[in-house]
């Protein structure tokens, strides 16, 4: 039987506000703000790569540099000043931890404060986690249970040092530094990540999680993620993120790179809840990501994503299926209140033959927020007997918000089959007045009513995360309805 | 049980109910007849709490307390029932989850404990077979893609699962065939006690063979201008409503 945790939700809904918003006091190593050559250098050599990575890095930088931000996407917001922005903070005690005792204990209250306490993680619940504070990565667990199955699970800079010829053959060939301004960005000045590694036939016997905070202020946040399945693995890998508030609007630009090898699955789950804003659209993080995967034969990427955070979102993990009968899937739930934007959605690239993939979204819109759905579904010419289903939901809580859908569908192979839904409603006051008449508070009736709305996507993430998801959207749409 | 006193509600600036009294009490069975637009389903909106209508006079007692000062929620907890008239699709949450909220919600607000899962569980087994509702509706969507008899059947399950005090069936009747009638009669019947009572709205006399009334009253034109037992259910079903509205006029 399901789990009843609405519950469990008034006890949340007390703190309707931002619950992340706090700032730890840990002392950072911040190099000066801006952008140029000696900055990437300095970057380079505090993390004392490799001369291949820093000739990538000032490449990156040179193509960014002629490169213009992009303005298509249905947001609108003061764009930065990339010369205002810190490119590298760390907090000073960036050592590696021998044990988890030697973890700052300042940096082990902000894990328990976010709910993700390491040390109760590792005795129930069997999560690997991977946390990445401002740009270093402080801590992974289990890290020697899964050496013996050979999966490699580290932070991005651990990977460059005691793996570069893996991350120098899989690096850049999911999104390339040419991509799109902001990945050419992350490129030159991307300071931490995670990286994972889950060698043939291997199924990985927990979920890998990393969590992101942006804790300094007038920090950027550039993380690198590659995860690489080879043939005929498994895992399934979790990503949170939160950030202090601030009244300023903070940039987060990612990369992530998926490979799944021949008849290899990778699940990536996303809660991403940054800083959003207050009520007034004052503050809050600019998320710009580049999310990608390549399927090899019969390879599977499945995304699951809970967006509620966030000032703008700007982001679409994609799938390009290029071996035969690879399979992409995209679940999402996009929730957008007070001034938010999000202009999210998934891009599905069809190779090869008899190629599948799903796309659902679910996106809610409150208060005076934006939420557009965009989506390309492309079949290539050798694409035979390809099959495309997608089904864009939009939920209004108020007059005055907004719903978009942008599908787009490039079809070269006539034995294609592609077929497209969406729906658009508000939240019905028939369904809350039922609700309320069997005894049910309202918002106790709206998070019934939403999670019900985004169940198929909930369905998909690892239970302890949905119960998370569902909670945060609760809170997210407290007193939303009007 | 209840008390309405002289009520007037308008909605959209009409006047509906112009004056309505009614009394029940516990262990009672009260059905409320009338033509279409005579104020029926308006006062099962209004029992329950729609924000739509207007209350201009009168006064409502529940149990001891103001109703029309009440949230609808309040209302539930005090222990009022609305089965729709047309339930309403949920879809996503299972009717089991639906229930189980309303429950500990209705336990929460009485200051009792939540439900244990298996207590829950020993209810839902019970309570639907007193409808004959087949144990995956249970678990199905909130009247998704329920049949019009389902969602009927499903109202009065809800209510067997809720254990009500005062239970106001509007027009469960319509729409149902013979069967299912028969079914959600039955049920009522079974749930019917010395500490509930029931207010039976409905349009045709014919589901009054099933529910037996204690009493029968006639709603017209905001009041209740008749009232009478079971034989007058029988009168009316004969002679239509004419002669009530030549009656009230004459009055």
């Amino acid at each position: 039987m399901a789990q009843y945790t609405e519950n469990e939700l008034a006890k949340d809904l007390d703190k309707q506000d931002y619950k992340f918003g706090f700032v730890t006091d840990v002392e950072t190593d911040k190099i000066p703000e801006g952008l140029n050559e000696d900055i990437i250098r300095l970057i380079s050599s505090k993390k004392n790569e490799p001369s291949w990575l820093l000739e990538y890095r000032l490449k990156s930088f040179e193509i960014w540099k002629s490169m213009a931000e992009p303005n298509w996407a249905h947001v609108r917001y003061k764009k930065p000043d990339f010369q205002k922005i810190i490119y590298y903070a760390a907090p000073t005690q960036t050592k590696k931890y021998e044990s988890w005792d030697d973890v700052d204990p300042e940096m082990k209250e902000t894990m328990a404060k976010l709910g993700i306490s390491l040390e109760e993680q590792k005795k129930l619940t069997g999560v690997a986690v991977d946390f990445v504070m401002d740009s270093v990565s402080v801590a992974t667990s289990f890290k020697s249970k899964l050496k013996e199955l050979g999966i490699i699970f580290c932070s991005f800079s651990e990977a460059v040092q005691e793996y570069p010829e893996l991350v120098k053959e899989h690096m850049g060939t999911v999104v390339p530094n040419t991509d799109n301004f902001y990945a050419a960005l992350n490129s030159a000045v991307f300071t931490d990540g995670s990286f994972c590694y889950i060698p043939k036939g291997v199924r990985c016997p927990m979920e890998l999680s990393t969590y992101f905070r942006i804790n300094a202020g007038g920090t950027g946040q550039f993380e690198r993620t590659l995860v690489i399945a080879d043939e005929g693995s498994y895992v399934s890998y979790l990503e949170g993120c939160t950030a202090p508030q601030r009244d300023e609007n903070q940039l987060h630009a990612a990369v992530v790179e998926l490979k799944a090898m021949n008849d290899a699955e990778i699940k990536y789950s996303t809660v991403q809840n940054w800083y959003p804003g207050d009520e007034n659209g004052l503050g809050g993080i600019f998320n710009f990501v580049t999310k990608r995967g390549i399927c090899e034969t019969n390879a599977k990427i499945s995304w699951t994503q809970v967006e509620t955070g966030s000032a703008v979102t700007w982001k679409y993990p994609s799938c390009i299926l290029k071996g035969d009968g690879s399979i992409g899937e995209f679940y999402s739930v996009a929730v957008t209140n007070n001034y938010q934007q999000a202009d999210t959605g998934t891009k599905m690239i069809h190779l090869g033959k008899r190629t599948k993939s799903t796309i659902i979204s679910k996106g809610i819109s409150a208060g005076n927020s934006e939420n557009s759905y965009r989506g390309l579904v492309q079949i290539q010419k050798n694409a035979h007997g390809a099959r495309n289903f997608s089904q864009c939901d939009s939920l209004l809580m108020t007059d005055h918000c907004g719903a978009h859908t942008f599908p787009y569908i490039e079809c070269k192979n006539p034995s294609a089959q592609i077929e497209h839904e969406a729906t658009t409603s508000k939240i019905g006051e028939d369904q809350l007045f039922y609700c309320k008449q069997r005894g049910i508070s309202e918002e106790k009736a709206i998070s019934l009513i939403v999670n019900g709305y985004c169940k198929e996507v909930l369905n998909q993430l690892p239970m302890e995360f949905a119960v998370e998801a569902q909670k945060l959207l609760a809170i997210s749409l407290e007193g939303s309805v009007g | 049980m209840i008390e309405i006193k002289n009520l007037h509600a308008k909605i959209e600036g009409k006047e509906i109910l112009k004056g309505l009294n009614l009394k029940v009490n516990a262990g009672e069975v009260h059905a409320i007849m009338g033509p279409n637009g005579a104020g029926k389903s308006t006062l099962a909106s209004i029992l329950a709490g729609r924000e739509e209508y207007e209350i201009i006079e009168g006064e409502v007692t529940f149990e001891g307390s103001d109703l029309l000062e009440l949230s609808t929620e309040e209302r539930a907890h005090l222990g009022l029932f609305l089965a729709f008239q047309y339930p309403v699709e949920i879809p996503g949450v299972s009717n089991v989850n639906f229930l189980r909220t309303a429950i500990n919600e209705i336990r929460d607000a009485k200051g009792e404990d939540p439900i244990s899962a298996k207590d829950f569980m020993a209810m839902v087994r019970e309570k639907s077979k007193i409808v004959e509702l087949d144990s995956s509706l249970a678990s199905r969507s909130v009247n998704e893609g329920f049949s019009g008899g389902e969602k009927k059947r499903n109202e009065i399950f809800q209510m067997a699962m809720l254990n009500p005090k005062l239970a106001v069936l509007d027009e469960t009747d319509s729409g149902l065939d013979i069967d299912a009638l028969r079914i959600v009669a039955k049920g009522v019947n079974t749930l019917k006690s010395a500490n509930n009572a029931t207010i039976v709205i409905t349009h045709y006399q014919r589901l009054l063979d099933y529910i037996v009334p204690d009493f029968v009253h006639v709603l017209y034109d905001g009041r209740i201008v008749k009232t009478g037992n079971k034989e007058l259910a029988l009168k009316l079903e004969e002679k239509g409503y004419d002669w009530i509205k030549e009656e009230t006029q004459v009055g």
